[in-house]
């Protein structure tokens, strides 16, 4: 049982105007075996917490805590985090010229494990995680989400996910700019890593679409960086009724 | 791109278009074998632009020593090698210098050593030809490879050692012969390097020249490849890396003076460490006798840290509209910090991050290597760099 804690996390962000705060005091645990959704309004610093538990150089932390089983993942370094059990799907994929698919799998999952994956078993569950999220073998020649749709993108980051088997799993905004199809595909993968691997996850969207797919156990409404509202899987049905105007007007 | 009919002054002289960029009409360049021809090296001329001239190592000066270091093939396998006299027809066949360090070579070297594939003979592996300099002094040598008609044939040129050199390479390849020829110039700290490659395509030839510049202060390669009849094809491509300090420069000149042939340059360097300076001008001309024409240039440089500088300057001319195609790229950028905090965001630490990226970048030249023990040279001379610049 892994358990990821962020405690009255304020986090800042340089720009043109100054230095600007996005997250003002969240408080948020995750427990391996749970979904918990992240919803809230475009600018309510929703992405600004993934990258923050990930650990991007943009964002400083000025105040609180991340914890993950009680070490502290804010002295971690960026792979560091990621090698203690972080992951990060990305909202934008960034494309690795001249580096393969294959390649660079493999040397994710050689820093992550310590050492190199059998190559046999690598090879077959590499194959099945593809057919099941309907990318064509040959994806693992090309370079890394180089040419890739947005929709291929975004497979690739929940093939990664099955790969590598974090324990927590940070989701951003998966689910946008995906249609129907793909977005089925991609929830399947979610869901599949989830069961099989008993992962946490944290899934980060602005619409309540993917909930169709992914049964969240927790759902935390996010307003102008902090938490303003949490509860079960209802709380997800009332914001597809009424939107987010009542939190956004308080 | 840059396009330019206009006749230069007779190959001295520089001139500017539209944003500072430098045009030069290729088809009136001055060469000559004497040195007393040119007029002293200058920042004026184009050629010298970019170069530090006081890292010409007397290079550029008459009465250069002759190549005293060691020469030779590592294995023979049939190929035949000697040392030539000027009286030797081969001697200048391919070519004639076009700036003083490759006059003065030219005039310093009394003999040109001589690697000669036999004609309708086909080389299966890549020979090698290693130089290995001994001295500081300013040396001048002479190669000329021929690769006979109908032959297949591969050299590796290797330039190791410490030295301080100006160096003429004539590449001969006659009518329907292959040669692949790769030039390595990984010199050891303090040598200087100025070379100038003459390739000429005979009917139907084909060639795949390679160039890998990585160790030695200033390194200047300038190939130019000449078409001598129809139908020949020519791949251009470089690879470089510039370390602190580290000077690099190529200068390519593909010249289509006869019809239906095609080129292909493909340059790509890497940069790191304050005042790595690379330089890399790519020339294609195409005159108005060579119909059906197909071409296309490309150099990408990678910096990987502050402080360096990366020049990257494509000139196409073109004189006739009857061509299949000719086109250019080029594009310097920065090791990208999102990149970067992808790759980390997936375990891989930020020195192999790099090293996954610099080598996924020059892959594309790498993989044309068709030698595995150069391949694993190379790819071992790449990661020490990476390594001693401490990332």
């Amino acid at each position: 049982m892994a358990i990821l804690q962020i405690k009255n996390l304020h986090v800042t962000v340089e720009t043109e105007q100054g230095t600007k705060e996005i997250l003002k005091g969240v408080d948020l645990t995750i427990r391996s075996g749970e979904v918990h959704a992240v919803m809230g309004p475009n600018g309510s610093g929703k992405s600004t917490l993934a990258y923050s538990i990930a650990g991007h150089p943009k964002y400083t932390v000025t105040q609180g805590e991340i914890t993950l089983d009680g070490e502290n993942v804010l002295e971690m370094s960026v792979d560091e985090r990621a090698r203690a059990g972080l992951f990060l799907a990305m909202q934008y994929p960034v494309e690795v010229p001249g580096v393969s698919m294959s390649n660079f799998l493999r040397t994710a999952k050689t820093a992550i494990d310590g050492q190199a994956p059998a190559i046999r078993n690598w090879i077959k569950d590499l194959r099945e995680s593809m057919e099941a999220l309907k990318m064509d073998s040959s994806f693992t020649e090309r370079n890394v989400n180089e040419g890739f749709s947005g929709g291929e993108k975004k497979r690739h980051e929940i093939l990664q996910l099955e790969m590598l088997k974090p324990k927590f799993a940070i989701l951003d905004e998966t689910d946008s700019g995906l249609d129907v199809d793909a977005l089925k595909i991609v929830s399947e993968g979610v869901n599949r890593a989830h069961e099989t691997q008993n992962n946490g996850v944290l899934l980060i969207t602005h619409y309540t679409r993917i909930l169709r797919y992914i049964q969240p156990d927790f759902v935390h409404v996010f307003v102008a960086g902090q938490i303003a509202e949490q509860g079960g899987r209802e709380l997800a049905d009332r914001l597809e009724a009424e939107g987010y105007d009542r939190y956004v007007k308080a | 791109m840059t396009a330019s009919t206009q006749a230069a002054q007779h190959g001295l002289s520089e001139h500017s278009h539209g944003y500072g960029v430098p045009v030069q009409t290729r088809s009136e360049r001055f060469s000559s074998t004497k040195l007393a021809d040119f007029a002293a090296v200058s920042k004026r001329e184009e050629t010298w632009r970019y170069f530090d001239l006081d890292k010409l190592a007397g290079l550029d000066q008459a009465g250069l020593a002759e190549f005293s270091g060691d020469i030779g093939l590592t294995e023979t396998n049939g190929i035949t090698t000697s040392w030539v006299g000027s009286e030797n027809p081969a001697f200048g066949a391919a070519g004639a210098p076009e700036d003083q360090p490759s006059a003065a070579a030219w005039q310093s070297a009394s003999q040109a050593y001589l690697v000669d594939f036999a004609p309708e003979t086909s080389f299966e592996t890549l020979a090698n030809l290693a130089v290995v300099g001994t001295s500081s002094e300013a040396e001048a040598l002479h190669l000329i490879v021929r690769a006979g008609a109908g032959s297949k044939a591969g050299l590796i040129v290797n330039h190791t050692g410490t030295g301080n050199l100006g160096e003429n390479v004539e590449i001969v390849v006659e009518d329907n012969a292959n040669l692949t020829l790769i030039s390595v110039q990984n010199w050891s700290k303090g040598s200087t390097h100025l070379a100038s490659h003459f390739i000429k395509l005979g009917r139907n030839a084909s060639v795949k020249h390679i160039v890998v510049t990585l160790g030695g202060d200033v390194v200047r390669v300038n190939p130019s490849a000449v078409f001598a009849g129809e139908g020949g094809s020519v791949d251009l491509y470089g690879l470089y890396f510039a370390d602190a300090g580290q000077y690099q420069e190529h200068r390519l000149f593909v010249d289509h003076a006869m019809a239906n042939c095609r080129s292909r340059v493909t340059y790509k360097g890497a940069l790191q460490g304050e005042k790595a300076h690379t330089v890399w001008v790519g020339d294609v001309l195409i005159r108005a006798a060579a119909e059906g024409t197909d071409t296309y240039e490309l150099n990408r440089n990678l910096l990987l840290t502050d402080g360096a500088r990366a020049d990257s300057v494509p000139n196409l001319e073109i004189e006739t509209g009857q061509i299949e195609g000719a086109g250019h790229a080029s594009a310097s950028g920065r090791f990208d910090d999102d990149q970067l905090f992808y790759l980390q965001a997936r375990g891989i630490s930020e020195y192999e991050a790099r090293q996954l990226v610099v080598r996924g970048f020059l892959n594309e030249v790498i993989q044309q290597i068709d030698d595995e023990a150069l391949v694993a040279e190379l790819t071992a001379a790449v990661e020490a760099k990476l390594e001693r610049s401490g990332s």
